[in-house]
């Protein structure tokens, strides 16, 4: 009964959270919006009984993605009138990312359910799902997880290439540098005579 | 106590809710006194150290003057900027302080004194302070002031830089001991000091372990140091640092909002107080196993976390402010390649030397 009662509550928040980040005028409040959405779908998982996964959801994307979306969308100078006009012209295609979405969603879902008995994921209740997750990700899918691993290198080393540019006349801390430094070669002690200057 | 409210559990799931909550309670009341007491201990560490009195005019030796304050705040007028973010402007200390609590539901301070105790009670801490940051972010933003955005992204790129490297030190740890729960993070550490995860020198069990020592070593320091900078404590307090941002993500903030940073930040103190003692000196432990107890597990808790906020308080006292480039420099070319290499190094000595090889 409790859990019917959370499942509804948390699944609600999460469509309504996610209606939000489209329909919400300011960027930052669609940002919030996201964060609430990914929270209910983490709340969603611990019901399944999938905490591992709901608190790698939290970490992953409320801890990481959404702090770096938060960051850069704050930094935007947003006109927000502007940003209202765009909205018919875009729409057709929303419409069809949207429409390509639902379908999908519900050819997996007409698939999971009319499938076999052999689709029924491995639960053994003896091992948290810690150890269940860790047991079929490094041993069958270990080729899959390696190359999942590449692709993400890859992509990591193609944004620092792509930002990353040597600028001239940049003066530029260098740490070891500084520490390096003594007292003799940064100081020098001047008898300075009344009335006059070090330069004189 | 655990094992009564389990037992009334099977009995009655209603008195079970009312124990659990009482236990909730409990817990959020011992925390905050305690904040009461840590702000007086601070000031008068950073007072001795600097051979001032600190206060010692409200109640014996200045006992009263947090509460004092407390109720200052309370009592002040709430001032709302008017160009800011109303909503986000008042939730985010509410977001700060209630991240801070909330992380205390895993972390045993004795034998099962801990409101619930989850097998990935590890990851659960380090989910709940990464949404910490946020208090700040929102702050600073919704306040629509220029030094309040400047500290709450410094803070934003501080709190992500070393959530990485305190991610990786923590994996040692759970490589070492093959569990994500704190409970028994703390019981594989049982039985005198040298069998912390800071002074692992057990070499009666495993001769080997003494390759671990200073590896285990190196993390508990690295540790203690991030968790300066993830707690925004000098010498890593930019997101305040009142020498360039007036008071960074606070400027705007006032009475009863401002309290609630305050107090949020010091729970969160002793959360990383609480986490450093769990995972590398023993948790409840007492340095030296004499067969009988003669002191309760949770005053040896309570001590080891007293020792380290006094090194965070002295810390405060006597190291001058980071620059923030060099705050980066440490996070990302010093911290992270060599708790990355850390980890690789545990990993290696957990298979091929390690005892309890999975």
């Amino acid at each position: 009964m409790l859990t019917v009662i959370a499942f509804y509550l948390l699944a609600g928040v999460a469509v309504l959270a996610a209606f939000m980040v489209v329909a919400s005028r300011n960027p930052v409040h669609s940002v919030m919006f996201l964060i609430t959405a990914f929270f209910s779908a983490a709340g969603l998982f611990v019901l399944m009984g999938a905490e591992f996964l709901a608190l790698l959801l939290v970490m992953v994307y409320v801890g990481a993605v959404a702090v770096l979306f938060l960051f850069v969308v704050m930094m935007l100078d947003v006109d927000f009138v502007e940003m209202k006009q765009g909205f018919l012209q875009y729409l057709p295609i929303g419409a069809v990312v949207a429409l390509v979405l639902f379908v999908e969603m519900v050819l997996v879902g007409a698939a999971y359910f009319a499938g076999s008995d052999d689709r029924q994921p491995v639960i053994d209740s003896e091992k948290s799902n810690l150890e269940q997750i860790g047991e079929v990700l490094y041993t069958d899918y270990a080729f899959f997880f390696e190359a999942a691993g590449l692709v993400l290198l890859v992509a990591m080393i193609g944004a620092i290439v792509l930002t990353h540019r040597t600028r001239e006349g940049v003066r530029k801390q260098d740490a070891m540098k500084q520490m390096a430094r003594t007292r003799d070669e940064a100081v020098e002690l001047v008898d300075v005579a009344p009335g006059e200057g070090i330069g004189a | 106590m655990m094992t009564i409210i389990q037992s009334a559990g099977d009995f009655s799931p209603l008195i079970w809710f009312g124990l659990k909550t009482a236990q909730v309670l409990g817990f959020v009341i011992v925390l905050a006194l305690l904040v009461a007491a840590l702000v007086l201990a601070d000031r008068k560490i950073w007072a001795a150290v600097q051979m001032r009195k600190g206060p010692n005019v409200v109640g014996a030796f200045g006992l009263l003057q947090t509460i004092a304050d407390a109720l200052k705040f309370f009592f002040k007028e709430i001032i709302i900027p008017d160009g800011s973010d109303k909503f986000l402007f008042i939730i985010a200390p509410v977001i700060t302080l209630v991240m801070a609590f909330v992380a205390w539901a895993v972390i045993p301070v004795a034998p099962g004194w801990v409101i619930s105790d989850i097998n990935i009670g590890v990851l659960y801490v380090l989910a709940i302070s990464s949404l910490g940051v946020y208090g700040i972010i929102i702050g600073g933003w919704a306040s629509n002031s220029k030094y309040p955005f400047m500290g709450a992204l410094r803070s934003a790129a501080q709190m992500i830089s070393y959530e990485v490297s305190i991610g990786f030190i923590i994996l040692t740890v759970i490589f070492v001991t093959g569990t994500m729960n704190l409970t028994e993070i703390v019981d594989a550490q049982k039985g005198g000091f040298w069998n912390w995860h800071m002074f692992y020198l057990n070499v009666m069990d495993n001769p080997w372990n003494i390759l671990l020592f200073p590896i285990l070593f190196y993390m508990g320091i690295l540790f203690f140091i991030s968790a300066l900078a993830e707690s925004n404590r000098p010498p890593f307090d930019l997101p305040e640092a009142e020498s360039e941002l007036v008071a960074g993500y606070q400027v705007e903030y006032s009475s009863t909002p401002f309290l609630m940073y305050f107090f949020g930040e010091y729970v969160n103190i002793m959360l990383l107080c609480g986490m450093m003692t769990i995972l590398f000196l023993g948790g409840w432990h007492a340095p030296v196993d004499l067969g009988f107890q003669f002191l309760p597990p949770v005053f040896w808790f309570f001590i080891k976390c007293a020792f380290l906020f006094w090194m965070f308080a002295m810390v405060k006292a006597i190291v001058p402010r980071y620059r923030y480039d060099q705050l980066m420099r440490l996070g990302w070319k010093v911290f992270l390649p060599t708790s990355l290499f850390a980890v690789f190094a545990v990993a290696t000595w957990v298979t091929f030397l390690g005892d309890k090889v999975a």
